[in-house]
């Protein structure tokens, strides 16, 4: 390669955090939510986890005496979910990403300006289904929470560490599937306490209401914070 | 994931950087990525190649310094590198650890041309 002699090549260094442009938005929407006193949960999991069918249990088993609930969808495409969280009455918004496979802080910001924050107590998100892209943009929620489905298999914290590492919580969902599958419910266990000790893990079916009484503890447990 | 936000960061970053030091053009651009924040490399690079040539950092090379994800064992303290299917620390068996490396994810330094 030839250099030209009127021209000199320096070194600059940078040390510049990526995407801390998503986190600035997280930190506007966090003290908007803290001022109308509303805590966020951002839940996240697979396509097809069970998260729009946990939502639904917890809306039903929490009650009309229970937190006022809203929710924002966020999904790929489509308008399904939010149209099944629609008929239970709760205020609901749908955000399709169009392709994107996260939801991120400015998406959250325009979700919440559907909503009456003034009148609701917790926020549910339900992130676009991916076990990894979600978990590397804060939205300003309050408590992440990561689902897995018992067919997804218990060594999928092998391979998405990220995910168990940063969440306050997980549930395994469609627990009534146990007993025709191999996933071991200890080694799952174990496994996500080796990486986040912190983090309880609770196992529910929202279709027979197994660990729902458990879920609904941590939730209200949470929301008296 | 995500590598389309990730390239119009890079962009960003960059670009302030080298306008800030008066820079006549971006040659290189070297990053910090840990093993936990996956993403291809490979399609960073070709986002780059579509989006930068009317920037200041039009043609410049991407270089991807991997770092991998290090555990320190929460019983005895050793640090070590988890396998792919094994995360017991080698000193005392106990499993799995605080992540003490893996999630970097930064821009580290540019080479300009002045």
């Amino acid at each position: 390669m030839t250099e030209n002699p009127l021209s000199s090549s320096s070194r600059v260094p940078v040390i510049e955090k990526l995407l801390t442009a998503n986190e600035e938005v997280a930190a506007d929407n966090r003290a908007e939510l803290k001022i109308h006193g509303v805590k966020v949960i951002n839940i996240m999991a697979s396509p097809g986890a069970g998260k729009t069918t946990l939502l639904l249990a917890t809306i039903e088993a929490l009650g009309e005496a229970g937190p006022s609930i809203g929710v924002i969808e966020g999904d790929v495409a489509s308008q399904v979910d939010a149209d099944k969280i629609a008929t239970t009455g709760v205020p609901v918004v749908q955000i399709n990403t169009g392709g994107g496979c996260h939801l991120d802080a400015p998406m959250i910001r325009h979700g919440l300006q559907a909503l009456p924050l003034e009148e609701l107590d917790v926020i549910f998100v339900e992130n676009v289904g991916n076990l990894i892209c979600p978990v590397a943009f804060d939205l300003g929620q309050d408590f992440k929470v990561g689902l897995l489905s018992t067919p997804e298999g218990h060594d999928k914290p092998y391979k998405y560490p990220g995910i168990f590492e940063a969440v306050d919580l997980v549930v395994v969902t469609k627990s009534d599937l146990l007993p025709y599958l191999d996933f071991e419910v200890d080694t799952f266990r174990e496994l996500v306490h080796g990486l986040n000790p912190d983090a309880p893990v609770l196992v529910v079916s929202a279709k027979t209401g197994e660990g729902m009484d458990a879920w609904v503890g941590w939730l209200s447990e949470q929301l008296r914070k | 994931m995500h590598e389309l936000a990730v390239t119009e960061d890079i962009l960003r970053i960059v670009s302030e950087y080298a306008e800030r030091g008066k820079a006549k053009s971006v040659t290189d651009i070297y990053l910090v990525i840990g093993e936990l924040s996956s993403f291809v490399d490979d399609s960073v690079q070709f986002y780059f190649n579509m989006m930068s040539p009317d920037t200041i950092a039009a043609g410049a090379t991407l270089h991807f310094q991997r770092i991998k994800t290090r555990f320190r064992c929460r019983n005895c303290g050793q640090e070590f590198e988890p396998e792919e299917r094994n995360w017991i620390c080698p000193a005392c068996h106990a499993l799995g650890g605080d992540v003490i490396a893996g999630k970097e994810f930064f821009v580290e330094s540019i080479e300009v041309t002045s």
